[in-house]
């Protein structure tokens, strides 16, 4: 078991230090004619006092509790927790392109925005949109973009629409960022199959719909076959559809959201195009959109002139900045790099295999958990611990029980439609070896679940600490060392 | 059934209780609703004097586990909030029916909505959520 690691407040000595900092070369001038006395510290600053040696044994120590896609399995739904090739960072910190200002002349940066322009290229061609813009940071803020996109395309049609619609399934960044571009949010319920309820939908429609939200497939993992006619039903009335890219893993290559009727989309290059995700990120969000909502796109735009690549600002309707210069730009070369090396066929077999390792995974774990809707899945599915729970197992109970064999686990209470619900994504990343230790791990705390409930409530047992009081933390949560430090 | 439900309220199908006392109606979330969320640990309220419509949403609860609406189950204007749970959200799993109140609407003289349940609907309701 691993020991816990002390704070580094906890560390040190009274005088220690990482550094020797040189005399001063100018005169040192008292510090009352620096600052006014009410602005002077009346205590010394309680900073930790360490040594270099000791400050990397902290940060190392901490490093490898680190649980990543390079560490193992994590089959976090809607996360697309894929493998992050290593040839992308070589080609990210290629110093053409790592060491390049935002600010340079675009004749001295003409690789880099060839690449972007590329990169737009193909992420049109992947989704059928027509144009791309690289700076939302990451995918709710490509959301948000999008709806601020949709918003500023109504407004020019002097359109005052009020209500966004996304389905009761949805992910919960779609209602939050439609109420931040200013909508009223309404809820589109699933039907039995768990799918959009096209007869609800269709109550819920009329002039006042600015757009409809909708992941496809969507968060159970399950594909949208109505597409065709709800992309009808909401432009039947002048909405306008968006597109939520998290699950674009499924289709990659296979299915286009340009062509089932969406008008916007946002993709999440740190999930289906496999840069790092998390704190290895940052992210990036870039948002596509249809010929009619181009004009409203954040400025500058790349674009290829006769003379090579320029900036183009000039677009008298555009919503303004959304992100300083041009994005993520570092993880934009990883994400490009990525469909350069996987091509066309790659992409589409990484769709496939996703596929692939989601349904023998579902059709495995369908023996010993309930499979609310029994359906066959694209990328991901939703298992419920509803049988668990009347042993009172819960879902957040196997979540930290399955810690114990050294997986991430999967995402839990998601989606809100499915009681007890475990979201896994394996992604086509995985072996199937990978994926019967997982399903074995899995099948055993079923089974503990019905025969020693107690031994999985107590888990984990292999963590520096075992369970945290996540109430209390989110109750009154702590977030200052008020300790004493060891030398007081 | 393990959960309560009290005598004399007005049940909404989303799990809101109500109260009703002269053109003022008391409203929280039941116990069947707190247990299902787990762990409340913080309360939005809305303000007073804000419109409730029936089936819009007037506080949000968030718990450990989601974040969820309360949504009004009456017409009316928002005359109180219950301040005491912006401290202590734990009140909503302690005491859902009595401490836990959410928010006090003033209804217009003769108001009803028909939609409301009464408590053994709402224990039918309750028990068939549960076994599904």
């Amino acid at each position: 078991m691993k020991r816990e690691q002390p704070l580094l407040f906890e560390l040190g000595a009274p005088g220690r230090r990482g550094c020797s900092l040189p005399p001063l070369d100018v005169p040192a001038k008292p510090i009352n004619e620096l600052l006014p006395p009410q602005m002077q510290r009346q205590d010394p600053l309680a900073l930790p006092e360490l040594s270099e040696g000791e400050l990397v044994r902290h940060y190392t120590a901490l490093s490898t509790r680190n649980h990543g896609v390079d560490s193992g399995f994590y089959p976090l739904g809607s996360c697309t927790m894929k493998y992050n090739p290593k040839v992308n960072e070589e080609v990210a910190r290629l110093p053409g392109f790592a060491l390049l200002h935002p600010c340079q002349p675009p004749e001295s940066v003409q690789g880099a925005m060839e690449l972007l322009y590329r990169a737009g290229l193909y992420l049109q061609e992947i989704t059928g949109m027509d144009q791309v813009t690289f700076q939302p940071a990451a995918g709710a803020h490509g959301e948000l973009t999008g709806m601020m996109l949709i918003r500023a395309y109504h407004r020019s049609r002097n359109d005052q629409r009020k209500v966004v619609l996304a389905p009761d399934s949805s992910h919960g960044t779609n209602p939050a960022s439609a109420a931040m571009a200013g909508y009223e949010i309404k809820e589109v319920p699933s039907d039995e199959r768990g799918l959009v309820d096209l007869e609800a939908l269709r109550q819920l429609l009329n002039d006042e719909v600015a757009a409809l939200m909708l992941t496809n497939p969507n968060t159970l993992g399950l594909f949208e076959q109505d597409i065709l006619e709800i992309a009808a039903a909401v432009h039947d009335v002048g909405g306008l559809l968006y597109y939520d890219g998290a699950n674009l893993n499924a289709i990659m290559g296979h299915a286009r959201p340009g062509d089932m009727g969406f008008d916007v989309v946002h993709l999440n290059l740190h999930k289906t195009f496999a840069t790092p995700h998390g704190g290895g990120g940052p992210g990036s969000g870039p948002v596509g959109v249809k010929e009619h909502l181009a004009p409203f796109l954040p400025v500058p735009l790349v674009e290829k002139g006769e003379k090579g690549y320029f900036w183009k600002d000039d677009l008298p309707h555009t919503i303004g900045k959304v992100h300083g210069f041009h994005g993520n730009f570092g993880v934009i070369v990883k994400a490009y790099t990525y469909m350069v090396m996987m091509g066309a066929a790659g992409l589409r077999r990484a769709a496939a295999d996703a596929v692939l390792n989601a349904n023998y995974l579902m059709e495995r774990l369908k023996n010993s958990y309930a499979l609310p809707y029994d359906r066959r899945c694209k990328h991901e599915f939703v298992i419920s611990a509803r049988e668990q729970k009347k042993r009172g197992v819960s879902a957040g109970d196997i979540a930290k029980a399955l810690l114990d064999y050294g997986f991430h686990p999967p995402t839990v209470y998601f989606p809100l439609i499915v009681e007890e619900a475990l979201m896994i994504e394996p992604t086509e990343t995985e072996s199937r070896e990978t994926l019967d230790r997982f399903a074995e791990a899995l099948e055993e705390i079923a089974r503990l679940a019905a025969e020693d409930p107690a031994s999985v409530l107590a888990a984990p047992h292999t963590t520096p600490v075992s369970r945290l009081d996540e109430v209390s933390a989110a109750r009154r949560p702590r977030v200052c060392w008020t300790g004493n430090r060891k030398s007081d | 059934m393990k959960w309560e439900i009290k005598e004399g309220l007005k049940y909404a199908r989303t799990h809101e209780w109500a109260g009703f006392e002269g053109d003022l109606v008391t409203v929280g979330i039941t116990d069947y609703a707190q247990d299902m969320l787990k762990d409340v640990v913080y309360v939005e309220l809305p303000e007073i004097g804000q419109e409730a419509q029936v089936g819009e949403s007037l506080a949000v609860l968030e718990s450990v586990k989601a974040v969820s609406d309360l949504y009004a189950p009456v017409d009316g204007e928002v005359v109180e909030v219950n301040e005491a749970l912006l401290d202590r959200p734990e009140l909503v799993n302690e005491d859902p029916y009595g401490e836990a109140w959410v928010v006090r609407i003033r209804i217009d003289a003769g108001y009803e909505n028909p939609e409301l349940l009464g408590e053994d609907d709402y224990a039918a309701l309750v028990k068939e959520e549960a076994d599904r």
